[in-house]
């Protein structure tokens, strides 16, 4: 479990790294354009960012740090939810920039405590008192330190704000505060950063003419979703260096719910870390599922039980059975040697997937700029086909093949290209083979060049005189049939030859590399299959729990007696079944004495099926009670609630209640 | 989905062979009267263009779960995957606005208005069309046979008697009771009108339609209706949900608890009644718990990882939970929050938290102050743990958006760990995006059956049964304290209120009406007296005082009338 906790981390890492680089272009921008500060304008970037509003705090996070690192060390977050009015705003604003100037300038620290211990008024002159206080005496300091500062940030740096969520602030809010900075541009260099979701339209809607032509905005578009995404699949499932695989189906729920739910990339995190979890607890085997070099130590360490366990495997079972009979023998009952075996095939499961990987990446040079992207666009759907079954043989995978036929050269030549990159890159050592291999293909491409332009010179020159030859229009229109059969028919040019050969030996590596991995040995050990806990647990649906719950108490309590065909439900059911099923029955407005007879009916028939009505004019004080009890849990679930419509009746809540 | 579907079928072909022809004119009748009933509006409604409707309806249906089918498949539940959770239902049977239920309970309407009971033909409304269509020219050569089946039937019919609703119970018994109970049956605002209204209708259309059942039995071919029905499909719905939502009448008997001369339960009768009812299936929900109880270990430790837990199905999870924290938590400083409890805060919770687990002294301007107290005193000390366990998280004073949004940031400190119980359906609703990350569920069935006996045992969560009786006694004990006069003027507002219980925009009696009326009743003798005695009652909340709009004072006792009935009853016994 340790090694989990280490990928946890490696996994932030590698987002927060992420999320810094796209945005480093971005600051680059607004330092070069805070410099040319307009008169009276305050210069403001807007950035739009999508509907994934939970990562949001991520990125900004990121921003205001490199922002802190980079240009300034006055930057302040702003979030709607804590600024209600202008002098909350104006607070925390304070608050905020004398804190990070604590952390920067630790000299001043008594002074700036001082200040914010006065709790002098929270106005902009105020702000503005201190901001000079600040900037002088940073001046003042000794050489060698403003030297140093000066490296980093400028002379006067300018004071970041940053509105987290401009949506949900109160307009007004707003409007004043944008006022009241622009009176005070000459002494603060404020800078404005707008965080937006939806559309950069929401500022004009937000702000009238008079306030926004008080700002100079300029729009950034951060990255899409969708490519955070495909970023975090390559950096987590399409690399070696992470034992941990995911099976295809759990794969598949995860894009599912990040594309179907909420676009967030921090929820997809949460999805994989709740498979790691997952994985590790469930698996007994997962000791296993560690870096190479872990692996031997790990192995002998293994105790008998482990080895039952490993000899359980499905998988295992089937790569038993095709050893000859000594060997099964010596499999099964001798752990040393199953040890020694395990370890071969898991380094041998190690291979496969660096080789995986490199051959994926291949295919996909070629597949992502097919027409109509026959195996998809993005390389996560190729590899959940690749996952999924054998890929060569979907119907996918050979219109695919067939389109790749078709490709022009220069497109042809760029891909080898990238593959050759893509398998230098690669680590394994197997492809130094197909590196050659492909290297040669190369070369004949180019060779052939020079040899076809000419030919190609040769038809058409050829041609022409033809064509000048003989200028009466029957004999043109012969010319041009035959020119046009003599192209049909002289198929198989030579890049043609080479591009069938090109192609086909793509699909030889594909067949041997890319095998699902549901059929190597040991692939339980390293990927997670159960994509229906992942669901539950992720994308739970508590309303059809309850629905079955209520409507088929069997699903959950085994008892014969509860069992019934299709619609209908026995009367033996619990008390709040049967009410619920009484209920369903009903208008909007229910009765409660009607209710409570027809309960008592059917309770009666249940524990006395030959009992007469003659009872059930009285109800019996004990179904009362248990009548009040379930309809009291009924509203306690939401299904009914009381009403004043008319006397003793419940309003009903749900599916069907018009 | 797939399964019902298929039952439904079945059934629908042996019915379009054995329903007689009266059954089906009836039925159409019934029909008719129904519909016009809803929308009130056409009352010569033509048989067939209903009928279409009704066909329309069964024909979206069918497109609508054909629909949510693709979604559900797009989400990625593969059959075989589902099998192992709860969850194989499709989103039709549980989410669909339109309810596929919807022409059945017309059915079943009808069926209740019909004199024969036919449960078995209820159900199936919605394909009446096709028996319609076939009944007519197959019904001679079928005639003997349906005789043997509604035999059959009448056989039956003892079995079905069980899950039938009482009166249709009645009906079957007593020799003819509809005229008894049709007196019973009213429409909220009007009675006899309507009554009557209905068998003109049902009279009118049965003469009509033979004629019309001619017209429907060709017809028209489904793929011209296709393009219509898509058109439709949108209008059907809105025009639909509107239609019965526009009328105000709901028609349901006019009984109350009263008639029934039962006494009324108050909490404690209610608990031992309980108590000695044995609990239905014990060994199988005990099952089902220890079950759940297998992954204790396994929250333990997604809790530790940052992950925090929230519990949700049918039955009361409380039990589970207190198993979860005696067996687990009893050497870690937790919290547990009842939030079912009708005064608890949110305010109350961060208080336990600062003063009991944080040994602070000291008041907060604002939760959010407090909030952040807590999270930097967290942060500060990472020795600091603390389990918190809510039960009902989506209880009547948690649900707020502010306090919801304060528990997530509570639970999204790393050293808490929350786990959570929520019950009501539409719980998760309560939550966006954000509050959802904040809040980093991991969501457990854990459907335990277990009934909920701490939830709903407070007074305010339940229905009107109960709560008369605590009012009552309330009201008894208070007034017993006060003098004579006092009474006697309470006696005369309580009077006064009942009188006027049948006007429903009645403001209350306005002051100098009741400063007049205690005059001749000798009860005070000045204007300052009655309206000190009226202080003092409305310190008790006996009365509620509110100004018109003419600026009258205007008072008013807040209890319903009938626990005001037996007030000024047990007065008098005691007078």
């Amino acid at each position: 479990q340790q090694i989990q906790e280490d990928m946890n981390k490696q996994l932030l890492d590698n987002l927060v790294s992420f999320l810094s680089r796209s945005h480093s272009d971005f600051q680059e921008k607004t330092t070069e354009w805070t410099s040319r500060m307009k008169f009276r304008e305050i210069p403001t970037a807007a950035l739009v960012l999508g509907v994934n509003v939970t990562d949001h705090d991520l990125t900004f996070r990121g921003l205001s740090d490199v922002l802190q690192d980079n240009v300034t060390p006055y930057v302040a977050l702003l979030e709607a939810k804590d600024c209600p009015g202008i002098k909350n705003l104006m607070q925390k604003l304070m608050g905020q920039l004398m804190n990070c100037d604590i952390d920067v300038d630790s000299l001043e620290d008594e002074d700036c405590v001082q200040v914010s211990q006065n709790k002098i008024r929270c106005s902009m002159p105020s702000l503005i008192s201190w901001y000079e206080s600040v900037t002088k005496k940073t001046d003042s300091e000794t050489p060698s330190k403003k030297r140093n500062s000066s490296s980093r940030h400028w002379q006067s740096p300018p004071v970041v704000v940053i509105f987290k969520d401009m949506e949900s602030f109160a307009a007004k809010v707003l409007q004043d505060f944008i006022v009241i900075s622009s009176q005070h541009i000459h002494e603060l260099p404020l800078v404005l950063i707008f965080g937006i979701a939806t559309s950069p339209m929401i500022i004009h809607r937000l702000l009238p003419h008079s306030v926004s032509s008080l700002l100079c905005i300029e729009l950034f578009q951060s990255l899409s979703c969708k490519e955070h995404l495909s970023t975090i699949i390559d950096k987590l499932l399409l690399t070696s260096r992470f034992p941990f695989k995911l099976g295809e189906k759990v794969l598949q729920v995860l894009i599912n719910i990040f594309l179907y739910h909420d676009f967030s990339v921090q929820n997809f995190i949460k999805g994989f870390q709740l498979c790691i979890v997952e994985h590790f607890y469930s698996q007994p085997l997962s000791v296993l599922c560690c870096h190479l070099v872990d692996i031997k130590k790990r192995v002998y360490s293994l105790s008998h039980d482990q080895c039952e366990n490993i000899r359980r495997l499905p998988s295992f079972r089937r790569y038993v059975e095709k050893q000859e009979s000594g060997k099964q023998i010596e499999l099964l009952t001798n752990d040393s040697f199953l040890k020694e075996e395990t370890e071969k095939l898991l380094e041998d499961l190690h291979v496969y997937h660096e080789n995986y990987v490199s051959i994926l990446r291949c295919l996909h040079v070629f597949t992502s700029s097919l027409p109509k992207y026959p195996l998809g666009k993005q390389i996560r759907e190729l590899h959940c086909a690749c996952l999924e079954n054998q890929v060569w043989e979907t119907n996918e995978y050979e219109s695919s093949l067939q389109l790749a036929r078709m490709l022009n050269k220069t497109d042809l030549v760029t891909m080898l290209q990238q593959c050759v990159e893509i398998l230098v890159s690669s680590s394994g050592k197997e492809f130094d083979k197909t590196v050659k291999h492909l290297k040669e293909f190369l070369t004949q491409f180019q060779n052939l060049e020079g040899f076809e332009a000419s030919q190609e010179q040769d038809v058409s020159v050829s041609s022409q005189k033809e064509l000048q030859k003989k200028t009466d229009l029957y004999h043109l229109q012969k010319t041009l049939l035959e020119l046009k059969e003599s192209r049909r028919s002289k198929k198989l040019t030579k890049f043609e030859m080479l591009r069938f050969e090109v192609v086909d030996y793509i699909d030889r590596l594909v067949r041997k590399y890319l095998v699902p991995a549901g059929d190597r040995t040991l692939h339980e050990i390293v990927y997670f299959n159960a994509a229906t806990v992942l669901r539950g647990h992720l994308n739970a649906a508590p309303r059809t729990a309850l629905h079955t719950a209520l409507n088929n108490p069997h699903w959950y309590l085994k008892n014969e007696a509860l069992k019934c065909d299709g619609g209908g439900i026995s009367n033996k059911a619990p008390d709040i079944c049967i009410v619920y099923k009484l209920h369903l029955e009903c208008g909007r407005l229910i009765n409660l004495v009607d209710w409570l007879e027809a309960f008592s009916t059917v309770v009666t028939a249940a524990e006395e099926p030959n009992g007469d009505a003659a009872s059930s004019d009285q109800v019996d004080d004990i179904i009362h009670a248990r009548f009040i009890r379930a309809v009291s849990e009924l509203e306690l679930l939401g299904f009914i609630k009381p009403s004043k419509q008319k006397t003793d009746h419940v309003a009903r809540l749900t599916w069907g209640g018009c | 989905m797939s399964r019902p579907e298929g039952t439904r079928s079945t059934r629908r072909s042996l019915q379009v062979k054995f329903v007689p022809d009266e059954d089906v004119l009836r039925h159409i009748a019934d029909d008719a009267g129904t519909k016009v009933r809803k929308d009130k509006a056409q009352l010569s409604i033509s048989v067939k263009r209903f009928v279409k409707k009704l066909e329309n309806i069964s024909d979206n249906e069918a497109q609508e779960i054909l629909e949510e089918k693709n979604y559900v498949a797009a989400l990625g539940i593969c059959a075989q995957d589902s099998v192992g959770n709860g969850s194989n239902i499709s989103g039709g049977e549980v989410y669909s606005f339109q309810t596929p239920k919807r022409s059945n309970k017309m059915a079943e309407l009808a069926s209740e208005l019909a004199q024969t009971p036919e449960k078995n033909v209820a159900p199936d409304h919605s394909k009446c069309p096709e028996k319609m269509a076939k009944t007519p020219q197959s019904s001679k050569e079928m005639f003997l046979l349906m005789h043997v089946f509604s035999l059959l039937f009448q056989n039956k019919k003892k079995e079905f008697v069980s899950t039938t609703p009482y009166r249709l119970r009645k009906r079957l018994t007593a020799p003819d009771p509809y005229l008894e109970s049709e007196s019973e049956y009213s429409a909220s605002c009007s009675e006899e009108e309507d009554e009557e209204d209905k068998k003109e209708v049902s009279t009118v259309s049965d003469q009509k339609t033979p004629a019309k059942t001619k017209a429907a039995c060709t017809p028209p071919p489904r793929n011209s209706l296709t393009k219509k029905i898509k058109e439709q499909k949108m209008g059907n719905l809105v025009e639909e949900y509107f239609e019965a939502h526009s009328s105000s009448k709901v028609l349901t008997s006019d009984r109350t608890l009263q008639k029934l001369r039962k006494r009324r339960l108050n909490q404690r009768t209610l608990h031992d009644l309980l108590k000695n009812a044995p609990l239905a299936y014990a060994a199988e929900i005990r099952d089902l718990n220890q079950q759940h109880e297998t992954l204790f270990s396994k929250w333990m430790l997604q809790l530790h990882l940052g992950f925090n837990i929230v519990l949700y199905g049918l039955g009361s999870k409380r039990d589970l939970l207190e198993k979860f924290r005696t067996s687990l938590l009893q050497d870690s400083v937790h919290l547990v929050v009842n939030g079912y409890f009708p005064s608890i805060t949110v305010r109350s919770i961060l208080n336990s938290i600062t003063e009991e687990v944080l040994d602070h002294i000291g008041t907060f301007r604002s939760p959010l102050d407090q909030l952040e107290f807590i999270s930097k005193r967290f942060k500060e000390d990472s020795s600091l743990e603390l389990y918190v366990l809510i039960h009902n998280l989506d209880s009547q004073m948690l649900r707020g958006e502010r306090s919801q949004q304060i528990l997530a940031q509570l639970s999204s400190l790393p050293s808490i760990y929350l786990i959570a119980s929520i019950d009501h359906i539409n719980a998760p609703l309560m939550w966006d995006q954000a509050k959802l990350s904040l809040y980093n569920w991991l969501w457990y069935e854990t459907t335990t059956f277990n009934p909920y006996v701490e939830e709903t045992s407070y007074e305010n969560s339940l229905l009107v049964q109960q709560s008369g009786s605590l009012a009552l006694s309330s009201l008894t004990h208070v007034l017993h304290s006060l003098t004579l006069n006092a009474r006697g003027i309470f006696r005369l507002l309580a009077q006064h209120q009942l009188e006027k219980k049948d006007s429903p925009s009645y403001p209350g009696l306005s002051f100098q009406d009741f400063y007049q009326q205690c005059r001749e009743a000798f009860l005070v003798n000045s204007d300052l007296t009655l309206r000190a005695q009226l202080t003092e009652f409305r310190d008790h909340k006996l009365i509620r005082t509110k100004r018109g709009a003419d600026g009258v004072e205007y008072l008013l006792i807040p209890v319903d009338d009938s626990t005001l009935t037996d007030f000024l009853e047990k007065e008098d016994e005691d007078v």
